[in-house]
């Protein structure tokens, strides 16, 4: 197993090169095939880009923080080299004319881009089964899911194809699939990374992140990632700097509506666990109570959808992308190119959009769930008065079977109630590997603070990480 | 329970633009009805004066100049994104 920083200090030290990096990369890419993670390798540009990367090293250069660490990214992300597929039919064959904020700035420190990885089409999903070119397996079980919607990346970085993986979490996205893969995963602060280029799902909770073997890498990658961006008007000033040293005796509060009968025993024994290894590192930890987060998967699946309804009314088959044939009339070639374009899951939330933006529903539905949300942010900010960072399991239960969910919409959104509340709020959380059950599924707790916490989360992270 | 007809998913998926085949009308219709029940629980909570979070990190409207910003991105680069194009324009059916 390999984490960036090995790379990293192989490559400098003469012991590897970028070349053989990606040659590695792409052997083990190819080698788990089976898992179905990847949706295109980008072999010729990451080895292109590699020989120019290692002349440039032997030429004395500094060649950034990443010099030659092969990574993944989502196929929802932008990037030269493949299709952009977003794991859709309506974007089979749209090759991006430029590339997204984040993968141009890890590209800048050196790193090489080998693959895009599967995903839930348009991301709307939490197993990896909706993507329209078949689901990604489980890193642990092959009859379990991968998570999602960000599956792919998830899996590739538990099977060690690369270090480093690219995700996007509007719901829960990055952190659902790490629990259910080993690995970390990471949902920033809203704003904090640039989602130029990335294809859009619901503007008011999407986030880019990351998924790493551990805490350090998870710090590199969030670090180069972050910051303003004028391509995208809703980015923070950069105020993410990896913390030195965490302030110890920090005040967690595990929320206890997240600890029901409702969550899987398995589930409960680690995340106690979890807890205790944290009051062994100094810090206390509290029951705490949020009782409206009982509201917020109701909340999510109004906004989201709105959102969803309103974003993929480009798709329209005119200027790029999928577009229905032998139509005679336009209205004819919008409806045929979508039916055909999107999968029934980006249907569902597109007409639930529809029915809760329309007039005559828009105060019961919409309104009604944008004011429930001040609510929900406004008993965070109660904790956090007390609280430094809250404690909750990542999914209720740990993966389940491929195909198990997939008949009820609903028993489906529920693996997601746990990590929405957060994304609501543009709350930064973090999934951290807290263990397997006893037939060796990953579990995972996520810790979840006040905006802008980013670096203290990650550092309370690495205080028990290994312990 | 909101029921929604036939008629309903119908509409919305005129709505939407989607042009559905009769069994994805059938299911959808199902799962529509089933999503809007599992949301309507929302109606529970008193929200008698509470103001709609529409942006959650307090941004307000960003200004940039109004000029024209230059990127990479050819006009040819653009125009080869679509299924077919002519005379440096999108072709598209008749529209009237």
């Amino acid at each position: 197993m390999s984490r960036i920083s090995d790379i990293v200090d192989r490559i400098k030290s003469g012991e590897s090169s970028a070349r053989s990096e990606v040659e590695n990369a792409l052997q083990r890419a190819t080698s788990t095939d089976e898992y179905h993670a990847l949706l295109s390798v980008t072999a010729e540009r990451a080895l292109e880009r590699a020989d120019a990367i290692d002349a440039r090293i032997k030429n004395g250069e500094d060649v950034g923080r990443l010099a030659g660490v092969p990574f993944v990214a989502k196929d929802n992300f932008l990037a030269f080299g493949a299709p952009t597929t977003a794991a859709s039919r309506m974007l089979e064959k749209f090759d991006a004319p430029l590339q997204a904020t984040a993968v141009e700035k890890l590209e800048q420190q050196g790193a090489i881009c080998i693959g895009k990885a599967n995903l839930d089409a348009f991301a709307h999903g939490g197993s990896t089964e909706n993507s329209a070119f078949g689901p990604t397996k489980n890193a642990f079980d092959q009859t379990k899911v991968a998570g999602g919607s960000s599956g792919g990346s998830a899996v590739v970085t538990a099977l060690d194809v690369v270090s480093f993986a690219l995700g996007t979490d509007t719901g829960g996205s990055i952190r659902q699939p790490a629990s259910f893969n080993g690995v970390v995963g990471v949902k920033p602060t809203y704003g904090m990374v640039s989602r130029y280029g990335v294809v859009a799902m619901a503007s008011s909770t999407d986030t880019i992140g990351c998924f790493t073997k551990d805490i350090a890498d998870a710090e590199l990658v969030m670090d180069i990632m972050s910051g303003r961006d004028v391509n995208d008007m809703t980015t923070l000033p950069d105020f993410f700097s990896p913390l030195d040293e965490l302030k110890p005796g920090q005040k967690i509060g595990i929320i206890k509506e997240s600890m029901t009968d409702a969550v899987d025993g398995e589930v409960q024994d680690k995340v106690n666990g979890y807890v205790e290894k944290l009051r062994a590192a100094g810090h206390t930890v509290d029951e705490v109570s949020l009782p409206i987060v009982k509201y917020a998967l109701a909340m999510y699946y109004i906004i989201v959808p709105a959102e969803v309804s309103s974003n993929l009314a480009r798709y329209d088959g005119i200027r790029y992308g999928h577009r229905a044939e032998g139509v005679q009339t336009l209205a004819e070639l919008y409806g045929r190119t979508r039916d055909e374009g999107f999968v029934t899951e980006n249907k569902r939330r597109i007409m639930i959009g529809s029915y809760v933006l329309s007039s005559g529903y828009f105060d019961a539905y919409y309104l009604q769930a944008q004011k429930a949300r001040t609510l929900l942010i406004d008993a965070y900010e109660d904790l956090f008065k007390t609280y430094d960072v809250l404690l909750t399991p990542v999914a209720p239960t740990p993966a389940f079977g491929l195909g198990e969910n997939t008949a009820d919409p609903i028993k489906m959104y529920l693996a997601d109630i746990m990590t929405v509340p957060p994304s609501l709020a543009g709350l930064p959380a973090i999934s951290v590997p807290a263990g397997a059950t006893s037939a060796g599924l990953p579990i995972g707790v996520q810790l979840i603070g006040q905006r802008r916490t980013d670096a203290n989360l990650l550092a309370l992270a690495k205080s028990v990480e290994g312990k | 329970m909101t029921v929604i007809s036939r008629d309903d998913v119908q509409h919305l998926a005129q709505l939407s633009s989607l042009q559905l085949t009769d069994d994805e009308l059938d299911s959808l219709q199902t799962d529509i009805g089933n999503i809007l029940g599992y949301i309507e629980q929302l109606g529970e909570l008193d929200t008698t004066g509470v103001e709609p979070t529409y942006q959650v990190t307090g941004l307000e409207n960003v200004w940039r100049d109004d000029a024209v910003i230059s990127t990479d991105v050819t006009r040819e680069q653009m125009l080869a994104l679509s299924t077919e194009s002519a005379n440096n324009q999108v072709k598209v059916p008749k529209v009237l």
